[in-house]
């Protein structure tokens, strides 16, 4: 969508702008995160097939940093069918829960806001894994760090817009300044709820809503779970005082039950009986 | 549907599991050993010996293996040390970069204890011997905050999982309350199986070994049933999508756990003088309770990866 200027471009949040309906499922964006990130092939290229589906990326993971869902919604005697695509990506959550358990500092926030990891820094611990909301991060195999969507912040700082969003044909997916994008967000929202799309939502777009929004937030035509996607999801830290203030209390009662257990004077006592039982 | 069923495996397989189960370990016969120093003195110093033997090298073993489950082992210092700056990484809210500095610091206390034992009687007592032994108070708070290292270790492991987005760990807060009790009764157990050669001399303290452990084991009792009734909507979500899960998993549950690992224990350890050599026999059931403990706790989320929307 953005001209590809060498101009660079200011420090403030940006981000992609998905419209999930007019994804065609090309896989376009797929192919050029592949290309231009230098990602290796599935098995060495001999993937198969997955047999359920005509997708056969299935998830996001190290060497697959972009992932054009393909939802094949069919009843079983396909009297209803429909075919809904969705080009899946890191979120770059305004708060991300990858970034806050990284114990490395290899993941870093941007002065774009967009989360990368630094694959140089990061030593495979695979908390961040652990710690997605979305199932976005996995080990890449060769590298065997965790790896992620970067939102091409090698080209951003060289002025150039995300390769995925530039080989995108129908503009399904928009690079941009996050306020803007919200702006367009809305409009098309509004469109196609006048067009009957009652279903239609975005998800993400809302700073107030979960993890403080997605710096790569969704036009969505239906509810989230059916893209595969978490309605409420959740930073890793809200459990985080109520685990730690449990185990305290733990440490407390084991102290008192150390203290109860170990009492010399009870000890003396069965050292007593033992002695006598030992001297009869 | 439970948001945690959206998230990937971390991978976190038989090494962690055998990791926290050696952790526990060492925390635990650390805690043990210090509260028979600090309690009971220098008359049963033969039987927290055996407490600060076995945790130096359990923590070195575990610390192996978390490095050996890294994808770059040979960059395990990025945990210590940031790379690029050279400055300290310690982030307190990241478990694992808390933990880092936890199981060093514990692993200091554990090697002073450690060659302090060693030297004992050797007639080479300093400078370890008489630091952790010799010098009134500052011995006791060594002992003292060491023992509290030693609960940490054995805990953090339990809210390192809790700390997720993963299913069954992120969907308690119970973990880590659960994983110290159960990591300082195999530290007991441990050393109620060691010390089983010094029994006739040492039958106060190891009685109160025993005693300890019963009550641990009660409570971790409590802990895990508590933990399923909190797990009940992400079991209940599991059993459906994942034909045989809950089957298979609540067996092990049921058999390793609490059956082998609790009742059996409790029911041999609650008057230890039952029959000849009960107390050993429980010792080995609890250390192999605590091992399929994690193992069901670990890799039952595991295999929930396999389940994706």
């Amino acid at each position: 969508m953005m001209a590809t200027t060498a101009q660079k471009f200011q420090a403030r949040p940006m981000g992609f702008f998905t419209d999930t309906t007019i994804c065609i499922g090309c896989k376009a964006c797929e192919v050029a995160c592949k290309q231009w990130n230098e990602l290796p092939a599935t098995n060495g290229g001999a993937n198969t097939l997955s047999g359920i589906s005509y997708d056969n990326t299935r998830k996001l993971d190290g060497i697959h940093w972009r992932h054009v869902k393909f939802i094949e919604d069919f009843t079983p005697d396909r009297s209803t069918a429909r075919w809904l695509m969705m080009s899946d990506v890191c979120k770059h959550c305004v708060q991300a829960g990858c970034l806050e358990v990284c114990p490395t500092g290899a993941i870093i926030r941007t002065e774009y806001d967009t989360v990368v990891i630094q694959s140089d820094v990061c030593n495979g611990c695979r908390a961040c894994i652990a710690a997605c909301p979305f199932g976005v991060i996995d080990i890449n195999p060769v590298s065997r760090t965790a790896q992620k969507c970067t939102l091409c912040y090698d080209r951003l700082q060289a002025g150039l817009e995300p390769a995925c969003a530039q080989a995108c044909p129908t503009d399904s997916i928009q690079f941009g300044y996050i306020d803007e994008l919200k702006q367009r967000a809305n409009q098309r929202l509004r469109q196609l709820k006048e067009q009957g799309h009652t279903k239609a939502q975005l998800y993400g777009a809302d700073e107030n809503g979960p993890l403080g929004g997605l710096n790569a937030f969704y036009l969505l035509d239906d509810d989230p779970e059916v893209y595969g996607l978490p309605r409420n999801p959740q930073l890793p830290s809200k459990n985080l005082a109520p685990s730690s203030g449990l185990s305290v209390l733990g440490a407390i009662v084991m102290g008192i039950l150390g203290l109860v257990s170990f009492r010399k004077n009870r000890m003396d006592r069965f050292a007593a009986e033992a002695q006598e039982r030992g001297g009869e | 549907m439970p948001s945690q069923v959206f998230t990937t495996a971390p991978h976190w397989e038989w090494w962690i599991v055998l990791y926290f189960f050696v952790g526990g370990i060492a925390g635990g016969s650390f805690f043990i050993s210090a509260l028979i120093d600090l309690i009971r003195g220098e008359a049963d110093r033969p039987i927290s010996r055996i407490g600060y033997l076995i945790a130096f090298p359990a923590i070195i073993i575990g610390t192996i293996l978390l490095i050996i489950d890294l994808g770059r082992p040979e960059r395990f210092w990025h945990m210590v040390v940031q790379s690029k700056t050279w400055l300290p990484a310690f982030k307190w809210w990241s478990p694992i970069s808390f933990g880092t500095w936890i199981v060093t610091v514990f692993s200091m206390f554990a090697f002073l204890a450690f060659v302090a034992v060693v030297v004992q009687g050797r007639g080479v007592t300093r400078p370890f011997y008489g630091l952790f032994y010799q010098l009134g108070i500052v011995s006791k708070a060594l002992q003292i905050l060491g023992a509290i290292a030693g609960l940490a270790v054995a805990g953090y492991t339990g809210i390192l999982l809790t700390v997720t987005n993963r299913p069954v760990w992120a969907n308690n807060n119970l973990l880590g309350f659960l994983f110290m009790v159960s990591g300082v009764s195999t530290g007991a157990a441990m050393i109620s199986l060691l010390a089983a050669s010094k029994r006739r001399q040492h039958e106060g303290a190891l009685y109160s070994v025993h005693r300890m452990d019963t009550w641990l084991l009660v409570l971790e009792l409590i802990l895990v049933v508590a933990l399923v009734i909190w797990l009940s909507p992400i079991i209940s979500w599991a059993s459906a999508a994942a034909p045989g899960w809950l089957l298979s998993w609540g067996i092990i549950l049921l058999l390793g756990v609490i059956v082998i690992g609790l009742l059996i224990p409790l029911a041999l350890q609650w008057n230890p003088r039952i029959m000849p050599g009960s107390a050993l026999l429980a010792a080995v059931l609890v250390l192999i309770g605590g091992f399929v403990l994690r193992l069901v706790v670990v890799i039952s989320s595991e295999f929930l990866d396999k389940v994706r929307v």
